[in-house]
């Protein structure tokens, strides 16, 4: 068992690896080198190749990229700054240090404190829909697929296909022109200034309740048809002819087999979410990672762009990661040989 | 007092009858066995029996009481405490009866009136280290022993009703043996009514007490199970008696009779008596009009549903002069020695390899049949596949008109070669590709033949399967079990091969029809002169249709020789307990069990592969090769023991 | 029946007989979801024809009431331009990305998978693993970086559509075709000697298809609504080609007094993805 979860992590850190070769390659082999991103729009040539010569932007992809990965993990230091002393960047942590993206070319800070001002936004938005989410689809799912074909099951069916079909920013219009434009109940964007006439709370409302919508009606589904697949298996059978109350049949033989399938998708909406947060960011003015990364995106911020994109790849795997354990604990044939 | 009384009960799916007018009384300590070919019914009986019939299945009309209580009027919460005092139930598949992520002892307790009961009832079928056993999955235990956990799951709550619904089904036919004789065994000790759900009339012989003939939804003979094997009234029940291979009066090699056409459907019956359009007895005017066939007392407590009772003969004693067997010295098509074929990763961690075949040696003569004898895991399927290129051994030969093709890949073999050895498989629903329509099947096959393969010639194969010509329109999902299977055939024989490798071909079908598909098999061979080598675990069916037989264990030859000489002793050990383990319809088969070691552990790594498993093993078993031993005219047995003491002790 | 055993008669692909025409017919709600598609088709096809107004073309004599009148059967949009057909022309541009996205991504996916699964090795590990390292990124994410590092040109959205999808056919083909290659006729094919492509692409592929059909149903929604999300954050087509997302967009902001102009491209995008779903929901059904 111990085996096999460290051979699962080293697949893990050679995906991670690997998409961070991917994610370099992207980044920095776009057309406009990366020099002239740096220096601007107006950027003399000579001053580019100047900066290109400097940061070792001339060397072969692989070659930067090691040095990139370096730099990265603190064993070699970032020499932008001194390359470009007329940007005016300056890092209190030093120029070597674990975690090292450089700086943010729109804000001019290290990409790691601009990150910080926002990843507790981000992270409390996803916990109130992760938070909420969750057992809702558990508990509504469950009560569809136990009771497949039955009228509860018909209007929670309907009810999500309908919902899985919207696209984020369709819901997103809807509840606009509902509580905001129409019934004035609740405020259209959430940007958390200090001294916002609306409270914190009424500012997460609508952003929690489009990711509530999007990823919720989808796991809704897959709980439902999981459950309504383990209650045909032959063992839930035996369990009912030993004369169980249904109770125990639904607690002891149901549940737990019909949760093995959807624990990996329950733990991919963690990467749903993170999506969705682009987009609901986006809409609601909220300032969070996914709202930055969209402005890095279209500014060019390249060095926030591999931050945040580091960042979402670690999570998705550290997720799919758990999902493996999840899945080893819940399931015996997996865990016990 | 009756524990279950069934009176003219009606069940339907979505308003189609698949039990119609269906009466029972079961007595304490009764076993009844509840006979019938796929479709007829049987298991939706046990099922209305049970109360948990699909949602789209409901009782229509009729009564079932279980000791006393009217099933059909009670309410669930009720209905559940019947289930848990009252009834049990087995099934065919073990492995999905029981939960995967809840261990054993927790399975049990729930079932067990009496928590102290657990662990002497794990004794009594026989569990080996039942303590440790309760904390253990489903997935860590082998079919049988999981059969044994649900057989004690079911006694647990003390029923007086246990329904038995194809309870080893699918498991090897020594375990087969072992298991209905623990259940007959425990039920007689306990008084439990059984009441058994089975196609297979062999193993009803053995275990019930009286037995039903069931047919389209309907009983059609019923009564005590020596008045219905022996003097059977029902034309079905005829039939299907003269359809199995293992009769003692039948010479081996005679061809076997079998049932013309189908099941009907249901929603697709036939006026006056559903079995009419197959019967060989049926009269136009009788048969085939309403009002509907009643049952008739025959004999004592002995009942048919026929209207031609009084006008049937006796029944006849076939007594036909067998075939010469031709064991003259013929051209050898196949000769296999020193097979071996391992599986498994090789590694410094990887687990040591599974041997599936070991020094496997024998000679196949041309047109003649061999027989592969032995249980799953003996690896005659991996010889099979060897032998066609789908595997290559690791050593040894196998040598094909001159040819070495043991390790030969199928797709490095010439055309030539191919169209030679061609393989039947054995599961009808997988044979044949869902995507395409016979016909193309059929012309693929002949144009890979190197045969012309127009319309015509396509036709022309499936005549010679007794097929008719439409079929070559459809698809495999429109045919029968039975058609699939002459399909497949049809589709080896495209190009008269010199071999046939046939791995379990009738196993799955219904016993009328394996007659028949059996039938038209030797008669291939016959007119192709091809030799079979046929795989089966079917010790009656192989006793009728080879001249030659080889038994594997663990991928080793154990036996080999003759088919009368096999069959007779001198036997191997592993050879008498599978011929122990045969049930043929007869309910006066003595049946002296072997007195096998309890707990079958590993093999040992040197000695016989069957020392843990055998009832004559010697010290020295255990620890080194067995020697061959050659018992003339090219018998030989792999064994310890001198010849004189592996002939069982006569019965007196 | 009688009809040719040569030539393509029985060449049928049977696996994908149920999801076919006939099939289709006798579930409602998959024909639903086909007629909306086709209405939608219909539309994008002769949009020339039966758009009323040049889309670009603004209206400054709407300008002052931009809500439904006879001349703007539909109202026009921030800038005056008409609605309607800004939203007939709209389904031009998801006519043209989503089919040729799903298309590439289920040839390239498709090829992939049913090589990885059949010939296994170094193939499988290959596919396997660029799959993985593909699939760690969230879809959006990687659609940005994609488009922000190359561009929002119809052939770069068409190629990350391609790279973000293929992974996931490719690993669902294989998983098809290990549980195909089990099966009896496959071996028999191999006994008889047939190539590695014949028994890829005759044995083996009509009988993966329903899956993947259901699947790309599915996909096909979910790039419309990726389509439009693109269009919403500004990184769709360059204006002012009409995209329903950007359309949502730019009428946000004049919600509370001329709702039309987000609603409509909006309910636009949800009937094609609604559709989508319908049409694999409907086939799921029909294939059990």
């Amino acid at each position: 068992m111990v085996r096999k979860i460290l051979s699962r992590l080293a697949q893990y850190g050679f995906t991670l690896l690997a998409a961070s070769f991917l994610l370099f390659t992207l980044t920095e082999f776009s057309p406009g080198t990366v020099a002239s991103k740096i220096l601007g729009p107006y950027a003399l040539e000579n001053q580019v190749a100047l900066l290109n010569a400097q940061l070792g932007l001339d060397e072969p992809l692989l070659h930067r990229y090691v040095d990139w990965l370096q730099t990265l993990v603190g064993l070699s230091p970032n020499l932008l700054p001194e390359a470009a002393p007329g940007l005016g960047l300056s890092d209190p942590r030093g120029d070597k240090y674990f975690g090292n993206f450089g700086y943010s070319l729109m804000m001019k800070e290290p990409v790691l404190d601009v990150l910080a001002d926002r990843i507790g936004h981000t992270a409390w938005l996803s916990a109130w829909a992760l938070g909420l989410t969750i057992p809702i689809s558990l508990l509504l799912g469950t009560l569809a697929g136990m009771h497949a074909g039955s009228s509860v099951d018909r209007v929670i069916s309907t009810v999500t296909v309908t919902l899985t079909s919207l696209p984020e920013f369709v819901v997103a219009v809807g509840l606009l022109l509902i509580f905001v434009a129409s019934l004035g109940w609740l405020p259209g964007t959430s940007s958390l200034q200090p001294g916002d006439q609306w409270s914190t709370g009424a500012q997460l409302v609508l952003p929690v309740t489009v990711l509530l919508i999007a990823s919720g009606a989808y796991l809704t589904r897959i709980v439902r048809a999981s459950v309504a697949e383990t209650m045909q298996a032959d063992y839930v059978r035996t369990a009912r002819l030993k004369g169980l109350s249904p109770r125990r049949v639904i607690w002891a033989h149901v549940l737990r087999n019909a949760m093995i399938a959807p624990i990996t998708v329950i733990l991919l909406q963690v990467n749903w979410i993170l999506t969705g947060v682009v987009v609901v960011e986006a809409i609601f003015a909220y300032p969070g990672l996914g709202s930055l990364m969209l402005r890095a995106a279209l500014f060019g911020d390249i060095f926030t762009v591999q931050a945040l994109t580091m960042l979402a790849l670690s999570v998705a795997l550290i997720t799919q990661f758990l999902g493996d354990v999840a899945y080893a604990i819940l399931d015996p044939r997996i865990r016990v040989d | 007092m009756s524990i279950l009384q069934i009176e003219s009960l009606c069940v339907a799916y979505d308003g189609a009858e698949v039990v119609r007018g269906f009466d029972l009384t079961l007595k304490e300590g009764e076993s009844y066995g509840l006979v019938g070919e796929s479709g007829c019914g049987k298991s939706t009986v046990a099922f209305a029996v049970e109360g948990h019939l699909a949602a789209t299945g409901k009782v229509t009309s009729g009564s079932i009481t279980v000791n006393g209580t009217a099933l059909t009027k009670i309410a669930e919460p009720q209905l559940r405490r019947l289930r848990a005092a009252h009834m049990s139930m087995v099934f065919q598949d073990p492995v999905a009866a029981l939960n995967p992520t809840m261990r054993i002892g927790d399975q049990l307790a729930e079932a067990a009136r009496e928590p102290a009961d657990i662990l002497p009832i794990m004794d009594r079928v026989r569990l080996p280290d039942p303590e440790a056993l309760l904390k253990r999955y489903p997935h860590q235990l082998s079919g049988g022993q999981l059969q044994r956990v649900v057989i004690a799951m079911a006694l647990l709550s003390r029923p007086s009703l246990l329904i038995l619904d194809e309870p080893t089904t699918g498991l090897d036919v020594t375990v087969e043996a072992e298991v209905v004789a623990l259940i007959s065994e425990i039920a007689a000790a306990e008084d439990v009514a059984l009441l058994y759900i089975s196609h297979n009339l062999g193993l009803m012989a053995r275990v019930a007490d009286r037995i039903g003939i069931m047919y389209a939804g309907q009983l059609v003979e019923e009564g005590p199970v020596r008045s219905v094997l022996r003097s059977p009234k029902h034309p079905y029940t005829l039939a299907l008696l003269a359809c199995l291979p293992g009769r003692k009066d039948r010479a081996p090699g005679t061809p076997l009779p079998s049932i013309p056409g189908q099941v009907p459907l249901i929603g697709a019956l036939p006026r006056g008596c559903a079995f009419a359009p197959r019967c060989a007895m049926s009269k136009p005017g009788l048969c085939d009009v309403d009002p509907p066939l009643r049952m008739v007392q025959t004999g004592t407590d002995h009942f048919a549903r026929c209207r031609r009772l009084e006008d049937q003969p006796p029944m006849s004693k076939e007594q036909q002069t067998p075939p010469t067997r031709d064991l003259r010295a013929h051209d050898t098509v196949l000769e296999i020695d020193g097979l071996r074929k391992t599986f498994g990763r090789r590694g410094l961690f990887a687990p040591p390899p599974v041997v599936a075949s070991d020094d496997v040696g024998f000679t196949l003569p041309a047109a003649q049949t061999l027989a592969l004898v032995g249980e799953s895991g003996s690896g005659k399927s991996t010889l099979a596949r060897m032998l066609i290129g789908l595997d290559v051994a690791d050593k040894g030969t196998a040598m094909f008109d001159g040819k070495n093709i043991a390790a030969l890949p199928a797709k490095d073999r010439p055309d030539s070669l191919i169209r030679q050895i061609q393989m039947v498989f054995q599961n009808p629903d997988g044979t044949l590709n869902p995507a395409h329509r016979i016909g193309f099947i059929l012309a693929r096959a002949l144009k890979r033949a190197g045969q012309p393969h127009g319309e015509q010639d396509v036709i022309r194969l499936l005549d010679s399967v007794r097929l008719p010509a439409t079929l070559a329109d459809r698809h495999p999902a429109d045919l029968s079990g039975g058609q699939r299977q002459r399909v497949a055939i049809a589709r080896a024989f495209a190009g008269s091969p010199a071999l046939i490798v046939a791995d379990e071909p009738v196993s799955a079908l219904d016993v009328s029809v394996q007659a028949a598909v059996i039938g038209l098999l030797s008669d291939m061979t016959a007119a192709h002169d091809t030799a079979i080598l046929l795989i089966s675990h079917d010790l009656m069916l192989v006793r009728h249709v080879a001249q030659h037989v080889v038994v594997l264990y663990q991928g080793r030859v154990m036996e080999q020789g003759p088919a009368d000489a096999v069959f007779k002793a001198p036997f191997h050990p592993y050879t008498e307990a599978l011929l122990a383990s045969v049930h043929p319809p007869d309910p006066d088969h003595v049946v002296s069990p072997l007195d096998a070691p309890d707990d079958p552990g590993p093999s040992p790594q040197d000695g016989c592969p069957f020392y843990n498993r055998c009832h004559r093993r010697l010290p020295q078993c255990s620890a080194m090769p067995p020697p061959k031993r050659d018992a003339g005219t090219g018998h030989a047995i792999l064994c310890h023991r001198e010849l004189q003491d592996l002939v069982p002790p006569e019965r007196t | 029946m009688q009809s040719s055993i040569r030539g393509f008669g029985w060449i049928e692909m049977g696996g994908l007989h149920a999801y076919l025409p006939a099939r289709l017919a006798r579930s409602g709600i998959a024909l639903t979801g086909m007629y909306i598609l086709m209405f939608w088709g219909v539309v994008a096809l002769f949009a020339p024809l039966i758009a009323p107004w040049d889309p670009h073309e603004i209206d400054f004599a709407a300008m002052g009431d931009r809500g439904f009148s006879a001349n703007h059967l539909l109202g026009t949009d921030a800038t005056g331009r008409d609605m309607l057909s800004r939203i007939i022309w709209g389904a031009r541009t998801t006519f043209v990305v989503v089919p040729l996205a799903i298309g590439s991504a289920f040839i390239l996916g498709g090829v992939a998978g049913l090589a990885a699964g059949w010939y296994g090795g170094w193939i499988d590990i290959l596919v396997s693993r660029v799959g993985d390292v593909m699939l760690s990124f969230p879809a959006l994410i990687l659609y940005i970086i994609l488009i922000t590092s190359f561009g929002p040109s119809l052939t770069n959205i068409v190629i990350a559509v391609t790279l973000a999808y293929a992974p996931g056919v490719a690993r669902l083909m294989r998983g098809q075709v290990l549980a195909v290659k089990e099966r009896d006729f496959v071996s028999a094919a191999r006994a008889g000697g047939e190539s590695g492509p014949y028994i890829m692409f005759v044995e083996i592929l009509p009988n993966v298809g329903g899956p993947l059909i259901v699947d790309l149903c599915l996909r096909a929604g979910y790039t419309v609504i990726l389509i439009g999300t693109l269009g919403f954050l500004g990184l769709g087509l360059p204006p002012p080609t009409p995209d329903w997302g950007g359309m949502v967009v730019e009428g946000v902001n004049f919600l509370s007094i001329y709702p039309h102009m987000a609603l409509l491209p909006a309910a636009a995008v949800t009937s094609v993805v609604i559709a989508c779903n319908l049409l694999a929901d409907g086939l799921r059904e029909r294939a059990k």
